[in-house]
């Protein structure tokens, strides 16, 4: 099966005969079964398929978390698909950003210490990385929040401090689970139209997980997943 | 370590259970480890207080003050041979009626006779006097007091406080060779010994140059087996009861460090198990396993840090408060630094049985689930 985008630039992210399969006990349960997809640079691609399809273990392969057990995985030019575990981490605190379902912000730090927390976990910059996580607030529409815990936010302003730690490193590609879920439908299209923006505004992939229908209207293109095999 | 220590500073609830227990544990640690010194020097101190190179006992004594005899010939031939400074000492083990007190009240004193002053006590007093340790306090002497020593009631002026000096339990009382041997003489007749013998010898080498060999190897050189001479530290250990007192509290104080150990394990394990959903996140977005772990370390740490100073405080205060001579109590800068260097080693130790746990967490645990 195959889901490419048609850019000549080199993509985002580009998979060829990726498999995954997990042994729980004597038996073999394929979750991602020889997917290709790439994503080019620039493009928000929509991955939609119920639960279980094998959305989150694709995402988790095209941002280096997980490995595939076969197949050719290349991010931003980059093979991965042969690191090991120190590589792969090294891999994600420079190449790859993530937003995840429940936002998972550090409960006990500021909106500007849980963006600079992708800095002390990885590159240690220092003074580069707190004027990015400053600009990255201000375009966020967080400035006047930089101090204020996760507590003291709504839903939205925690997903944009989300959204804007999964930029910290620069990434070229960002990876999107369910980032509106936990949402209400409004606020849903915001931080939609919130990411769009924000990726356009970069230049930067994004692959989208959901299982909303209405979030593919916000992106590029959307690939289907069933069973651990992706649709064009 | 940022996020560790701004997790502490910011949730300190969170940490004040294991710090107010490890607190407990540290008073204790320290308390217990006073009490070892306290008892030790107790035992000790008149022996640990001597300015010697080496002590010298009959061979038959087993280092036994009571026991050892010293003849003068003995004495002569070490400073003819050897040309270092001698001094007689001796004691003998004594109750004292104090003043005021009632007559079965009585202080617990070991009577010294000294020709070279040990360190922290004066040159030796002038007949019938004595220099007392300042433990007697506690039996209601003051400087001034006619002590009456042992049966007979043989009396002792105190003209002066000094410190550590207590012997088997017993306060100092340090007084001239011919108060000691008079006291000696009238209260235990059977132990009296003759002008010139000593029950040991202080031996100071000087600026005397004995070829490169210890005093003590140098003292038993001249004799055939005869006499037995040992370091200060030697006879120290060869005091009865000495060896065992501080086996039995280090193995006291060995169990709280290990409860101190299972406390910090315990606590950081199941801090761990509460951060699962975060280290998952935190190893997604490029955090290594050993950063994580080092944040562990620096918080078990810092509380261990709190906890000890807290400790310390606690431990000083007592110090001063309990009056001397009540309880055996000596609490000093390396007890506390000592027990702070365990309880540390032991939080380390502690926070290294959830390094497993924290290499488990999965990474994909962020992402919903692995699969």
């Amino acid at each position: 099966m195959n889901a490419s985008a048609s850019s000549s630039a080199t993509p985002a992210l580009h998979m060829v005969g990726v498999r995954k399969v997990y042994r729980v006990g004597d038996e073999e349960v394929v979750a991602l079964d020889h997917a290709d997809l790439t994503v080019a640079a620039d493009e928000i691609v929509a991955l939609v398929g119920p639960s279980g399809s094998g959305k989150t273990t694709l995402c988790s392969i095209a941002g280096g978390i997980l490995s595939a057990t076969a197949g050719s995985v290349v991010v931003g030019g980059e093979e991965i698909s042969g690191y090991n575990d120190r590589q792969l981490t090294t891999f994600r605190q420079n190449q790859v950003g993530f937003v995840f379902q429940t936002v998972n912000l550090v409960p006990f730090l500021t909106a500007r210490e849980n963006l600079l927390v992708v800095d002390e976990m990885g590159r240690r910059e220092g003074k580069p990385a707190r004027a990015r996580a400053d600009r990255l607030l201000e375009e966020l529409g967080l400035a006047d929040r930089a101090q204020n815990l996760p507590g003291q936010l709504s839903g939205g302003q925690k997903q944009r401090v989300a959204i804007g730690r999964s930029l910290m490193n620069e990434p070229g590609l960002v990876l999107f689970d369910e980032p509106t879920s936990a949402l209400d439908t409004e606020l849903g299209a915001h931080v939609m139209e919130l990411i769009r923006t924000e990726m356009k505004a970069r230049g930067t992939s994004a692959i989208v997980v959901t299982h909303d229908e209405r979030i593919t209207e916000y992106c590029d293109r959307t690939v289907r997943i069933t069973d651990g095999v992706l649709e064009a | 370590m940022k996020l560790a220590l701004r997790e502490l500073l910011r949730r300190p609830g969170r940490f004040v259970t294991a710090t107010v227990i490890l607190t407990l544990i540290a008073v204790l640690l320290m308390f217990l480890g006073g009490l070892l010194d306290g008892l030790i020097r107790n035992s000790t101190g008149a022996v640990e207080a001597q300015d010697a190179d080496a002590l010298v006992f009959s061979d038959t004594s087993q280092a036994s003050f009571l026991r050892s005899r010293i003849e003068p010939e003995t004495r002569t031939t070490i400073e003819t041979e050897l040309g270092v400074e001698t001094g007689g000492l001796g004691v003998v083990l004594l109750g004292a009626r104090v003043p005021g007190n009632g007559p079965r009240d009585l202080a617990n004193v070991a009577v010294w006779g000294y020709e070279l002053a040990p360190s922290g006590v004066p040159a030796p007093p002038g007949p019938g006097e004595a220099w007392a340790d300042e433990v007697l306090e506690a039996d209601g002497v003051s400087v001034g007091d006619r002590l009456l020593v042992g049966p007979a009631r043989i009396p002792v002026t105190v003209v002066g406080w000094v410190e550590n000096t207590s012997y088997n339990g017993q306060a100092g009382l340090w007084t001239g060779v011919d108060t000691w041997r008079s006291v000696l003489t009238a209260n235990r007749p059977d132990a009296a010994l003759d002008t010139g013998v000593f029950q040991s010898l202080v031996i100071r080498r000087g600026d005397r140059d004995l070829g490169g060999v210890s005093v003590p190897d140098a003292v038993e050189s001249l004799f055939d087996g005869e006499v037995v001479a040992l370091t200060v530290r030697e006879a120290i250990e060869e005091i009865p009861g000495v060896t065992e007192q501080r086996g039995t509290f280090n193995q006291i104080l060995g169990v709280t460090v290990v409860i101190a150990l299972v406390v910090i394990a315990l606590f950081f394990a199941l801090l761990t198990v509460e951060r699962t959903a975060l280290y998952g996140v935190l190893k997604a977005i490029g955090a290594r396993s050993r950063t994580i772990f080092a944040g562990l370390v620096v918080q078990a740490v810092v509380v261990t840090l709190v906890a000890s100073a807290v400790a310390g405080l606690a431990v000083v205060v007592l110090d001063l408060v309990i009056p001397p001579g009540s309880i055996p109590l000596s609490i000093s800068a390396t007890r506390i630094i000592t027990s702070v260097v365990l309880l540390l080693v032991a939080a380390v130790i502690g926070c290294a049985f959830s390094l497993r746990r924290v290499l488990k967490v999965d990474p994909a645990s962020a992402l919903g689930s692995s699969q």
